[in-house]
């Protein structure tokens, strides 16, 4: 059998999410709704000190009187916000000492997702600090990274351990008010992952955490702060899988990055929520913001794998404080069936010198929509900035769209700014060309979605990257034969 | 080896192929000619399973076994193999990670585990030597930017890795100088044996100079009007197509 474009979109519409199951775990779930009270609720149940919960308060304040927004070309029934569940969190949740404590259950349930743990600890230089429905269960390498004076903990444990520095820098980056997701986030998130790395220490291993959604009806809201200090680097992994579900799940993160002077921060996400079946029902809609300051002489690279939920808004961005600053955004953007995306990024030169680099990669199939809307903004006092661009776009079918949004805006005549896009389709030529070799369609599509996502793979540490092409030939392949 | 009986085949409906006979035994080389548009390509094409083209009548055999229900990627497993007029280009997949997932299809397919490294190493390496490939242009990406020597060369590698059992070169000649033209023809006279055979088509006489055929096929409108042994491709030369387009169909 060979190919046709016909078949191959049939092939592609078949494909039905790999990890759709559900663990049944008790949850601890709070009652739907979402007010004051519900608020100070999630605070007093975390336990969290005075000044975390006016926080939330005064986010929850602005958020009530913020739209969704809708510039983002993406079409989706508005959720509810009163008809979610705001908090849920594992029942039994000690600190295990071993992974043998660990509910059973759960264990099975990362085996599934290919994410042993036994694995990843045996694999070098990975900790994993694993996030399942908002609370942080299982926490390794914790000693040999205390040992450097880096903290990775569980943002809930850092707001009681850390609190100075969880003051200094939570909503820094992102404000409360930054965005109607943001407040919302701000106001009730329920937990997330904490880094700090101290001036000059290089983290000596890839800091790793991966979420799952895994209870009906149930938002996540993670939050996410990474504080690099002065000359310090540290490489952070975030992936994703989340079950099947048929209610749209809600999804607003915030992630925080602080680069101070001479610092480095990568950070590596692979995304996989569940996107919906074939037509279009379900999927998790993925509303986040991600957003890094760099200090002078700082440098933070964005890498991002994105392959799953239904509806995704997403632009990590790089505030170019310090002279001198560097920032970088790699993407891979998939989108199947109904799937939408609108992802990009936002650089914004403020200092001198600074300079910032864009690879977008988008592929389209099925009925899908993957737009790229990024900005590159050059302050008047930003001398010498420097910006490359390049946003690719792969089209399989004919129903599918790609879209280019790019912004630019330069108050200084020194700015030196390049942009190049291209958009292709995979043809009926190339794929016969790899049948001849041998090759059968699902693998040609597979070498060729990789062949033109590779300056992005190339960016992810090695045992992610791996995952990654695995993801991208799952979330495109039909179930050939 | 190959026995083509009667092939009639279209393309939305219109037919190009108009009954071709054409048997190949193992160890023989044959060259079909013929002027712009008389279905050279179209036929290398459907022997290789090229689904666009639908086979109205007729069968395509090899070693006995009916080729219709076969796809391409099939055949290839099954040792034919097809150096494109016009190779195409895979951004990013370099011609070795390319070479190595073929190869290791086929022997999936086969029931063969991969190619160890050190072995895929070894046979790139000689291989490379054979057809003068600097090791450089084994991690450019397939195709992109390459010269259409170049583009030829890489056609010639890949067979001389896969080893085929039928090898159709579709005008491999076009595009090239003299000198890539002599290391081309080298390759394949190299690949060679008596297990093998090589369909050589192509527009012009030059090519046989390099690599000699035993047999040599006039294909005009659809049908072979011609055949003959090695001094056809140069009588072809002398008075060009015309003076055949009026023969009767040789049995």
């Amino acid at each position: 059998m060979a190919y046709t474009e016909e078949e191959l979109k049939k092939e592609l519409e078949t494909k039905e999410y790999e990890y759709g199951f559900y663990t049944d775990i008790e949850s601890d779930t709070m009652p739907v709704g979402l007010n004051e009270d519900v608020v100070i609720a999630i605070s007093k149940k975390k336990g969290e000190p005075e000044w975390m919960t006016l926080w939330r308060l005064e986010a929850f304040k602005y958020w009530k009187e913020m739209e969704e927004p809708e510039w983002a070309n993406v079409k989706y029934e508005k959720p509810d916000f009163q008809a979610i569940s705001y908090y849920s969190a594992p029942n039994k949740k000690p600190k295990y000492d071993s992974l043998d404590e660990v509910d059973p259950e759960l264990l099975d349930t990362f085996k599934k997702l290919g994410i042993s743990i036994d694995e990843q600890k045996k694999l070098a230089g990975v900790a994993v600090d694993i996030v399942m429905d908002s609370v942080s269960v299982a926490t390794t390498f914790k000693k040999t990274l205390a040992e450097k004076g880096i903290i990775f903990c569980s943002i809930s444990e850092a707001i009681k351990e850390h609190p100075e520095l969880v003051k200094k820098y939570i909503g820094s980056v992102v404000p409360k008010k930054d965005n109607f997701y943001a407040a919302l986030n701000s106001a009730v998130f329920s937990d997330g992952s904490f880094c700090y790395i101290p001036k000059g220490v290089r983290c000596p291993m890839e800091l790793s955490t991966y979420f799952r959604i895994n209870q009906a009806g149930t938002g996540q809201f993670e939050r996410t702060l990474v504080i690099a200090d002065e000359g310090s680097y540290v490489s952070y992994l975030e992936g994703c899988t989340a079950p099947s579900r048929d209610e749209n799940q809600l999804h607003a993160a915030v992630v925080e990055l602080i680069a101070l002077d001479g610092a480095e921060i990568k950070y590596s996400t692979v995304q996989n929520w569940f996107p919906g079946d074939k037509e279009g029902r379900g999927g998790v809609y993925n509303f986040v913001t991600k957003r890094g300051l760099c200090e002078k002489n700082a440098k933070i690279s964005w890498t991002q794998v994105e392959t799953g939920s239904a509806v995704t808004w997403k632009y990590p961005s790089c505030v170019l404080k310090g002279d001198n600053s560097i920032g970088e955004f790699y993407s891979i953007a998939v989108t199947n069936n109904h799937q939408q995306a609108d992802t990009g990024t936002k650089m914004i030169h403020l200092g001198k010198n600074t300079r910032s680099t864009i690879i977008s990669k988008g592929i389209s199939a099925g009925k899908s929509q993957n737009s790229y809307r990024g900005l590159v903004q050059v302050n008047s006092r930003a001398e010498n900035a420097r910006n490359f661009s390049q946003c690719d776009s792969l089209l399989m079918g004919n129903e599918c769209g790609a879209h280019t949004f790019p912004y630019i805006e330069a108050k200084n005549k020194t700015a030196q700014i390049e942009h190049e896009a291209t958009t292709s389709k995979i043809g009926e030529d190339q794929i016969f060309y790899c049948n001849q070799r041998g090759i059968d369609t699902e693998k040609a599509i597979a070498l060729i979605v990789n062949g033109f996502s590779k300056e992005v793979l190339n960016k992810l540490p090695m045992e992610f990257a791996v995952e990654a092409q695995k993801l991208l030939e799952i979330s495109l392949e039909g179930s050939v034969g | 080896m190959l026995k083509i009986e009667n092939l009639h085949a279209s393309v939305e409906d219109k037919e190009i192929l108009k009954g071709i006979n054409l048997e190949v035994n193992a160890g023989e080389v044959h060259a079909i000619m013929g002027p712009n548009g008389s279905g050279k390509s179209t036929l290398s094409a459907v022997i290789a399973g090229k689904e666009e083209f639908e086979v109205t009548e007729g069968s395509i055999k090899l070693d006995g076994e009916d080729l219709e229900d076969v796809s391409a990627e099939e055949r290839a497993h099954k040792g034919i193999f097809l150096s494109f007029q016009y190779p195409v280009e895979i951004p990013g997949v370099s011609v070795t990670n390319f070479i190595k997932t073929a190869i290791n299809e086929s022997r999936k397919a086969r029931g063969l585990e991969d190619m160890p490294a050190n072995k895929m190493l070894k046979l790139i390496r000689e291989k490379s030597e054979l057809l003068d490939i600097d090791r450089k242009f084994l991690s450019r990406s397939l195709n992109e930017g390459f010269s259409g020597g170049e583009k030829k060369r890489n056609e010639i590698f890949q067979m001389a890795m896969l080893e085929p059992k039928l090898a159709i070169l579709d005008e491999t000649d076009s595009g090239l100088d003299i000198d890539a033209l002599r290391i081309v023809a080298n390759g394949v006279n190299k690949l060679k044996s008596k297990d093998n055979a090589v369909i050589v088509i192509t527009h012009y006489q030059r090519l046989l100079e390099y690599i000699v055929p035993d047999f040599v096929h006039v294909l005009h409108n659809g049908k072979i009007v011609k055949s003959g042994g090695k001094e056809l491709a140069i009588e072809l030369e002398e008075k060009g197509y015309d003076w055949l387009k009026n023969e009767a169909v040789v049995e």
